[in-house]
């Protein structure tokens, strides 16, 4: 255990001598995700809970297709999927995109992480009590000054909780990232363990890093929510 | 050609998937079960056992638990082999995967029917135990059917995640749906098209559960007025 300790903390924090690995990794493959499917969830939440079909339809199909397929299967579609056509390996943008297991890993996150999002946000749009929507059209706001005023504001806090949820599963997900190369911790463990044979320790240490990670993160939501839900009055434990 | 000749190991793949997902369903109920019951009890030992394999399990991403325990119990069976001078025995991907599964999950199964045991008016069972019912029948004839229905939204979340997360248990070489699917993929360079067809497979049991689970639904809340909205 202190033998592993002593020759991989730097890969299994920040850096295995030649690029970035390890936590640092996990980190920015959790927050860029999460950045990109958020951005993209608010827009396609409002979508989702519109009463025209041809907006509604498109991105249902869309959370039901990438809710319904696990995302390791999403991640090989990107990955080694992508890359085997003709088509993308003959055009070279393509080709530069699809050729780096890190771009395919945060592509595939953040388009599963949008799909759980949406629909963590469609469902908080859908119980805003309809007294505040009412008393939004009565002051004469047009659909968007209501939605960017009135709904969203408190959509996105009472949505908290559940994202809080979806955050940490998708800390969890990332460590599928290895099997696209990407030199994440589980990728550190690995490579401990096909060195050492100390299967219990070098994966152990990768599961303590999760584990505080973790721990971090729920902190921060549940301080977080004390802060942004304070007005429900139902302050979570 | 169908599929290229690939369709028979592509069911099989989806029926060791399946089978994986059930019996590790069936591990993780009875773990859940058990870790409920051990989380609600009054002794504080069984409690604060229950409460660390909830939050342990539940903290570190299940990919990671899988390898560890994946190694590591086979470590453990050879030492355990050397040391009795029994020939190495080794544990097949499937079952480590069903052990695995079951035991992350229960963590997960715990909280869903701690949360269901809790729902259950307690004057209910006390009116079991009034009327000379031992433990086990208050169970099975009031705690048991009632909790179902508090149950069943969590068991079916549980369930869809448990579904998508057999696709993992590939990286530990079983050969499942994922694995035959990139295996027909190789070999016929039409990997895209190979993946595609399995992500279509796990489309499909997702439906057919929503609809089970739908149904089961219905079934433990008769009984139960609705509002009208």
């Amino acid at each position: 255990m202190i033998q592993i300790l002593a020759d991989y903390w730097r890969p299994f924090l920040y850096s295995d001598g030649m690029r970035a690995s390890g936590l640092v990794v996990t980190l920015w493959l959790l927050a860029s995700s999460l950045a990109l499917g958020f951005l993209a969830a608010v827009p396609l939440a409002c979508a989702r809970v519109s009463k025209n079909r041809w907006l509604s339809t498109p991105v249902r199909i869309y959370t039901y297709v990438f809710r319904g397929t696990p995302l390791y299967v999403q991640l090989l579609l990107l990955y080694t999927g992508m890359y085997s056509l003709e088509f993308v390996r003959s055009q070279s943008l393509l080709e530069a995109f699809f050729r780096s297991g890190f771009n395919c890993a945060i592509a595939a996150f953040a388009l599963n992480t949008c799909a759980y999002t949406t629909e963590i946000f469609a469902g908080a749009i859908r119980s805003t009590p309809y007294g505040e929507v009412e008393a939004a059209r009565a002051y004469g706001m047009s659909t968007f000054t209501v939605y960017w005023r009135v709904i969203l504001p408190s959509a996105l806090r009472r949505s908290l909780p559940l994202y809080s949820n979806e955050v940490i599963l998708m800390l969890h997900a990332t460590t599928v990232a290895f099997t696209a190369t990407v030199p994440d911790i589980l990728k550190v463990a690995r490579d401990a363990n096909s060195a050492t044979y100390q299967s219990f320790e070098s994966f152990g240490i990768a599961a303590l890093i999760y584990l505080v990670v973790s721990f971090v993160l729920i902190g921060a939501f549940r301080r977080a929510e004390k802060r942004w839900l304070g007005y429900l009055g139902t302050a979570r434990r | 050609m169908f599929l290229y000749g690939y369709g028979p190991l592509l069911l099989a793949g989806a029926k060791q998937t399946v089978e994986l997902a059930v019996l590790s369903l069936a591990v993780s109920v009875l773990l859940g079960l058990a870790g409920a019951s051990a989380k609600l009890s009054r002794n504080r030992v069984t409690r604060g056992i229950a409460t660390a394999y909830t939050t342990l399990i539940r903290a570190v991403p299940d990919l990671v638990l899988m390898l560890l325990l994946f190694y590591s119990i086979q470590i453990a069976v050879n030492n355990l082999t050397d040391a009795f001078g029994l020939d190495q025995f080794d544990i097949d991907p499937f079952t480590a995967g069903v052990l695995t599964l079951g035991f992350i999950y229960g963590a997960y199964f715990t909280e869903t029917f701690r949360g269901a045991f809790l729902a259950v008016p307690r004057g209910q069972l006390e009116a079991g135990s009034a009327y000379g019912m031992s433990g086990v029948r208050v169970f099975v004839r009031i705690l048991f059917p009632q909790m179902m229905r508090f149950a069943l939204p969590g068991i079916g979340n549980n369930w869809q995640v448990m579904i998508k997360a057999t696709a993992l248990v590939s990286i530990i070489g079983l050969a499942d749906i994922v694995k035959a699917a990139q295996d027909a993929g190789k070999s016929t360079y039409n990997m895209f098209f190979f993946i595609m067809i399995a992500a279509l497979g796990y489309l499909v049991i997702t439906t057919a559960s929503n609809i089970v689970l739908l149904y089961l639904e219905r079934r433990y809340s008769t009984g139960v007025r609705h509002a009208d909205l």
